[in-house]
């Protein structure tokens, strides 16, 4: 009950598509999940399975697309509010800081003029004076040096690090409830990325926020997230909480996925990779398990013909039969072996 | 900003040197001069060749281009054997007359460019949108001296809303309200003309401007925000939009003098381009030259404003 009451996001069935010529087609395939005040969702996959698709569902942000489904958010459904609704809702309720730091501001506008809006179109009333020093509080906690001069800066007199923290100054300027962050660190390189990690982590304890952390890096997840859902061609594979995800993977590519993550304790020669890649989204199957063509040793009989979520132990749910079946195969257990195990 | 501008300027200096050298040389390379042809010949060959040795005629090119410039800058661009009198009086009004046809047809420019490109982009490949590109394609393929002989036969003859020829009705008194009505009646057709097909390149510009704009990714950021939609048209994406537009400005001067050319001469109207085209078939050097130095001028001004426009509202040209 406890949970249910802290629960700030309910994403149930969703499903969004993108028209191809005359067909529409998923995306977003059947997704729910939910997020908790003070957590950290990390939602993993490769390229094309469909993370920056759901979060920009979440946040309304698709332009033409078809939703269907329900999002429960701070008492409404995203899904059939109107835009004039949701725009209150965007970057006041929740949040939303961008994969690439370099193209998400405006060229055209100082920092401290992209800052104020953020809090401008939330509070009509506000006085530039109080605005101002909003703002510069802000740029402050998100630990830029020098906050007055950054303030009359323009993007391009920033590096991509600083821009980032002037993205995320945007994204928590009205302190939301939610905060979706999609691949906040993949542009920028490694010593920011911690740099900028920690900033998020530090946040979230004092905001409470709840927080969906998409990325492709499973270090970043290890070290942030508090439960982790894989996705796949569209569709949630495996949820699970951090601990039981890295102890306990059950599906196939979560198993895949771990086992392709370099490991400098031990000497490997070669890298996992996974069979094939992701199907674009005109090609993915319409029925059966969307994984077994990327894992085709293992038989027919063994995956479901219309896959469900399970629930194999406490809150850890698997999708698919197929994980009761699978082991990689003889060339690749050297592989697993040396890997995360 | 002013750091760039000064700099700006020092390009252009040696731009219009350059210019008038060139201008200087094909003038010189026109073959005869003022005391062959149209002379008596009955005058003795001797007196001519004194008589161009004391016009200076003989000297080397530098020394003439010298003699030239500095009169030049006296205000003294020769005399016009044609109209008989010197080139600077004639093009004092001419300059005037073409200055308001060229305004009057910037504004209408870009009074038809910036709605039709604003709607074409933002609701692009709706049926709005094929209307205004399919006008634009027109546009694009009709040539403006037969069309502005189609609008000078259908408006001008047929309708006669508006007067053929000449820049202000005989007889008007200069500075009466009478007088400027009927300038403002006189360059109102050949004006809507020439925007009417210049104007397409800006709508398609600023077309593809717009639909480039909406899909970067700081009009997400601005989404995100809680922007509502016509405040991230309004901020976000015509400011970027409009930026090359405005910085086309000054090189759209240099396009309206090859314009100025066909509809002055069309309709008959007292400009640069009509006395240009007349001077050219009448073989009056002296105004050619003058005609083309300052046309050249125009459109080196007409780059330098672009590029000081640019300068102010692009943050990223500005030089610390």
């Amino acid at each position: 009950m406890i949970l249910l009451i802290n629960q700030i996001l309910n994403v149930s069935n969703l499903t969004t598509s993108f028209r191809i010529k005359d067909d529409y087609y998923a995306a977003v395939d059947n997704v729910s999940l939910q997020v908790f005040k003070n957590e950290v969702l990390a939602i993993v996959g490769e390229s094309g399975s469909g993370k920056s698709a759901l979060a920009f569902s979440i946040m309304g942000l698709h332009t033409r697309a078809k939703m269907e489904g329900n999002i429960y958010f701070k008492g409404e459904d995203l899904v059939n509010l109107s835009p004039a609704k949701i725009n209150k809702m965007r970057g006041k309720d929740m949040a939303m800081i961008f994969q690439d730091p370099l193209t998400a501001l405006n060229p055209l506008m100082t920092i401290g003029e992209q800052i104020g809006e953020a809090l401008l179109l939330h509070n009509k009333a506000i006085t530039k004076k109080s605005r101002y020093e909003q703002v510069i509080k802000l740029l402050q906690l998100v630990g830029i040096a020098r906050p007055k001069y950054t303030y009359n800066q323009f993007p391009h007199e920033l590096s991509g690090g600083m821009r980032q923290r002037v993205i995320i100054a945007i994204a928590i300027s009205n302190s939301p409830e939610l905060l979706i962050a999609d691949e906040p660190t993949t542009a920028l390189d490694v010593t920011i990325q911690a740099q900028i990690l920690d900033l998020i982590r530090e946040l979230k304890n004092e905001m409470q926020a709840g927080i969906i952390l998409i990325t492709h890096d499973l270090g970043v997840v290890a070290e942030m997230a508090d439960r982790i859902a894989v996705m796949y061609a569209g569709e949630m594979v495996e949820v699970a909480d951090v601990h039981t995800l890295f102890e306990n993977p059950l599906h196939p590519y979560t198993r895949s996925l771990l086992n392709s993550v370099p490991n400098s304790k031990q000497k490997q020669d070669r890298l996992h990779v996974i069979q094939g890649v992701v199907p674009s989204l005109q090609n993915l199957p319409r029925t059966g398990c969307r994984f077994a063509h990327r894992i085709p040793w293992v038989t027919e009989t063994a995956h479901e013909k219309m896959p469900q979520m399970h629930e194999v132990e406490p809150q850890h749910y698997v999708r698919c039969t197929c994980y009761k079946h699978f082991d990689f195969l003889e060339k690749n257990k050297e592989d697993h072996k040396h890997g995360i195990s | 900003m002013w750091k760039f501008i000064v700099r700006r300027l020092f390009i252009t200096a040696p731009q219009i040197v350059l210019l008038s050298v060139l201008v200087f040389l094909m003038a010189q390379m026109m073959p005869g001069d003022a005391l062959s042809g149209l002379i008596d010949p009955n005058i003795d060959p001797q007196a001519i060749e004194q008589q161009r040795e004391k016009l200076g005629l003989n000297n080397p090119w530098y020394v003439q281009y010298k003699d030239w410039v500095v009169s030049a800058l006296q205000g003294d661009l020769g005399q016009s054997f044609r109209f008989k009198m010197p080139v600077t009086d004639l093009v004092e009004q001419r300059l005037i007359n073409t200055f308001w046809l060229s305004l009057a047809t910037l504004i209408i420019t870009y009074l038809i460019a910036i709605p039709l490109g604003i709607t074409s982009g933002r609701f692009n490949d709706t049926l709005r949108d094929q209307i205004i590109t399919g006008y634009t394609y027109i546009g694009f393929a009709t040539p403006l001296f037969i069309f502005a002989l189609v609008m000078l036969w259908l408006f001008g003859f047929h309708f006669q809303w508006f007067p053929t020829s000449g820049s202000v009705a005989p007889g008007s008194e200069a500075g009466s309200l009478s007088y400027v009505i009927s300038k403002l009646h006189h360059l109102l057709l050949p004006a809507i003309s020439m925007a009417l097909i210049t104007t397409v390149n800006t709508v398609q510009y600023l077309r593809s401007e717009i639909i480039d704009t909406k899909q970067k990714d700081f009009i997400i950021t601005a989404r995100a925000k809680g922007a509502s939609e016509s405040r991230v048209y309004n901020r976000h994406i015509l400011r970027n939009s409009l930026l090359p537009i405005a910085a086309f400005f000054g090189y759209e001067i240099t396009g309206l003098i090859g314009g100025t050319v066909f509809v002055e001469f069309i309709y008959s109207y007292p400009g640069m381009g009509l006395l240009f085209m007349d001077s050219i078939l009448q073989r009056d050097y002296s105004v050619v030259t003058s005609v083309v130095l300052l046309f050249g001028i125009a459109s080196i001004l007409g780059a330098l404003l672009s590029d000081i426009i640019l300068s102010l509202i692009d943050p990223r040209i500005r030089i610390k």
